[in-house]
């Protein structure tokens, strides 16, 4: 068989896409229809930046979740002959399985397509979590210390700002390496960390609905007990039913992350909460005499929301970028990963001979954190025009 | 201000005692003394000789006296040998073994650095050249990147909302969603490679004499920097902090020109470039210089992957290779350097943002 040209790769892996385009399309029709329904998201639907970044980003979400309709190959086997093969060379031997590498092979004949498909897992499976954990342990502390302000604002903003002069890859070097995987460290981390969104929903939940028990009893208990189950299982390995679990790498890969993002957040939420506690609903809340936890999550957490959610999105990017970076140095990945960060890393040793096993998952990287970014930035925008 | 000074500084020092001590400890840790004892001693050696040369060497104290032999504030260890030899901390320091030759204390206090075991060299001797490296790497990047980012930022903010404002807002998003790992990749495959991109193109039309257009590999820009052996990397670093520099000059420009100066001057009939560079620049300035400041200590992440990748042995490199192969004391040295650069960096830029604002004073 012949090798194939550039045309006929791009058109065979628009064909394999096809789950994506087909639910991109979907999701599209269903936007704009409804869009002046949708608060913000449809807004997001007037504005062109926002709609490019919307799409591109939902194209890697879809490629991730039909990543086994996707993929031409196993991500992980080598097949012979096809080592460091060129975009678009047909298989040997094809016996029943995909007749082409369509983006070629890497090192060690390897399909670089089906990788890049399966690494949108690898990433999408950790970067959104991480950014949201981070969020809620920046809110949960943010809040209070700009609120209350005082001993507790002082002690807390030094801590973060301890965490912020430590140079990011010094941390990711020394926190995310196997030795630490042995002690107790990334465990202790995960117990403190994670503990903390439990708390989060409970006492948002609390704050609102203390003067209705039944109802309070009932929302806090189900979080309770949903949230302690999960708890049990990420940070401790410890779910009875084997539901919710954490490799030890993944778990130290987590915990790093997030330690590396709540402070910023943490230092953003205080900042918004300064400027908000001076308006003049806040103060009216305190006449009333509502509780100081109410006035945090239920007066002043909904009115910071716009910011927040358009940092929201810059910080998955930004994990997305952090989560390369320890994939590039080989840091707490397991060897096989098809994750971006560290095919890039494999493939960069061939660079200049061979350059296709590395650009393909570096633009897949960036057109996810590029669609991230433009997301955000149309979110801005729009939630400005109010 | 002073006042202010010196409890900055104060705050500065506590800050560099606790991460330091994070990272001895971190670097410290059971598991990694053993790593450290196999690496040094042989590959092979059984649990009890780990111990051995562990306990031999000093490691066997708990940790914060160790913290505190390494700052030079407790005095270092010391052991008699059999044959009436002293040995100790300060004793190898100073390479002497007579009984009581060597001072008490010996560490960051005194000006000892210790060695470095990857290196085979003392820290003091590998760690300035690397630094100097690296320093003229940072130069160039910031020679490149900061024009180009305040005029893209300036030409963007000065008609906010107008095309040319649009386009290179998404050129100065797509700068910073292309992290360094990426974009350098792309430079490499796209100018530096003999088989894809422009190279093969450039030399087959006979435009270049070399085989590629810029080299991938800056190890020889240590002896004799070019332009084509530095240009990859530095564009590599300059490329992805640019965008945020940008967009915040953007942002600082799109306000003071809504200011009522701004307006008064135009209704006096000043020229839009007069406008432009004599009222609002000096103003929309401010916020961009603390985070050009800030950038700097945040461009190491990307100065330890480009110097990997382009193979240029400066100070990021170094920091990689104390890192993988557990060379403690280099690690600690290359944090401290790291530490002081960041905490500097957020002085420098507290002053001059006050200096620079009449309208904010410290006090």
């Amino acid at each position: 068989m012949e090798a194939i040209g550039w045309t006929e790769i791009l058109g065979r892996m628009a064909m394999q896409l096809l789950p994506v385009w087909l639910a991109l399309a979907v999701v599209f029709a269903i936007s704009i229809t409804w869009k002046r329904r949708l608060g913000l998201y449809g807004k997001l639907f007037d504005s062109r930046v926002g709609m490019v970044g919307f799409a591109l980003v939902m194209f890697w979400v879809f490629a991730a979740l039909f990543a086994d309709m996707i993929v031409t190959h196993d991500p992980l086997s080598q097949i012979s002959g096809m080592r460091n093969a060129t975009p678009g060379s047909p298989l040997r031997d094809p016996s029943g399985r995909y007749e082409y590498f369509l983006l070629g092979g890497d090192a060690l004949a390897r399909d670089v397509f089906s990788r890049m498909v399966m690494g949108a897992r690898e990433v999408l499976r950790i970067a959104p979590f991480a950014a949201m954990i981070s969020f809620m342990i920046g809110i949960s502390l943010g809040l209070p210390a700009g609120y209350l302000g005082g001993r507790l604002d002082t002690g807390l903003t030094f801590v973060a700002n301890l965490v912020l002069a430590f140079p990011v890859i010094l941390l990711f070097f020394l926190l995310v390496a196997p030795e630490i995987q042995e002690t107790a460290i990334p465990r202790v981390m995960a117990g403190i960390l994670f503990i903390v969104p439990v708390l989060f929903f409970t006492v948002l939940l609390n704050a609102r609905f203390f003067t209705q028990p039944a109802r309070r009893n009932l929302y806090v208990g189900a979080v309770m007990v949903v949230g302690l189950w999960a708890y049990s299982g990420l940070a401790f390995n410890l779910d009875p039913l084997g539901v919710w679990g954490m490799s030890p790498n993944l778990l130290n890969v987590f915990v790093a992350v997030v330690f590396v993002n709540a402070p910023t957040v943490f230092r953003i939420v205080r900042g918004i909460t300064l400027d908000i506690k001076t308006r003049d609903y806040v103060a009216a809340a305190q006449t009333r005499g509502e509780g100081t936890w109410y006035i945090m999550m239920w007066e002043i957490l909904p009115n910071a929301r716009g910011p927040l959610i358009v940092d929201f999105c810059l910080r998955i990017g930004y994990t997305t970028i952090l989560l390369g970076t320890l994939g590039f140095f080989g840091l707490g990945v397991a060897s096989e990963s098809p994750d971006w960060g560290s095919t890039i890393n494999q493939g960069r040793r061939l660079l200049t001979v061979y350059p296709h096993a590395a650009i393909a998952p570096a633009l897949a990287l960036m057109s996810l954190v590029l669609g991230l970014n433009l997301l955000a930035d149309g979110l801005r925008e729009e939630s400005l025009k109010d | 201000m002073l006042l202010f000074l010196a409890r900055r500084i104060g705050v500065m020092i506590v800050t560099a005692l606790c991460l330091t001590f994070i990272v001895f400890y971190l670097t410290n840790l059971p598991a990694k003394l053993e790593t450290l004892a196999k690496t040094q001693a042989g590959s092979r050696i059984s649990d009890a000789e780990v111990a051995s040369w562990l306990d031999r060497n000093g490691y066997n104290q708990p940790m914060l006296a160790r913290y505190g032999e390494w700052l030079g504030v407790v005095p270092g260890w010391t052991r008699v040998d059999g044959d009436g030899d002293v040995t100790g901390r300060c004793y190898r320091a100073h390479g002497i073994t007579d009984p009581g030759a060597a001072p008490a204390r010996c560490g960051l206090l005194q000006g000892y650095w210790g060695e470095s075991t990857r290196f085979r060299a003392s820290v003091p001797d590998v760690i300035p050249p690397r630094l100097g490296a690296t320093g003229l790497l940072m130069m160039w990047a910031l020679i490149v990147m900061v024009p180009m980012a305040l005029i893209v930022g300036v030409l963007a903010g000065m008609r906010e909302g107008s095309r040319t404002d649009r386009t290179l807002s998404t050129f100065a998003i797509a700068s910073t969603a292309t992290p360094e790992y990426v974009s350098g990749v792309v430079f490499i495959a796209l100018l530096a490679s003999s088989t894809a991109g422009l190279s093969p193109l450039l030399s087959s039309w006979g435009w270049i004499d070399a085989p590629v257009l810029f080299q991938g590999n800056a190890r020889s820009a240590l002896e004799q920097i070019t332009f084509w052996n530095f240009t990859l990397p530095v564009m590599t670093i300059a490329l992805y902090g640019m965008g945020y520099v940008a967009r915040i000059t953007r942002a600082s420009m799109a306000e003071v020109m809504t200011q009522q100066y701004i307006r008064t001057a135009r209704l006096k009939g000043v020229s839009f470039a007069n406008i432009v560079l004599r009222h609002a620049l000096r103003n929309a300035l401010i916020a961009p210089f603390t985070v050009i400041m800030l950038q700097i200590p945040w461009l190491l992440t990307g100065v330890v992957i480009v110097e990997v990748l382009f193979s240029y042995p400066g100070f990021g490199w170094t920091l990689f290779e104390a890192a993988v192969n557990n060379d403690i004391e280099l690690l600690l040295a290359a944090s401290v350097v790291a530490v002081i650069v960041v905490l500097l960096t957020q002085l420098i830029s507290d002053i001059g943002y006050v200096w620079l604002n009449p309208r904010i004073s410290v006090t």
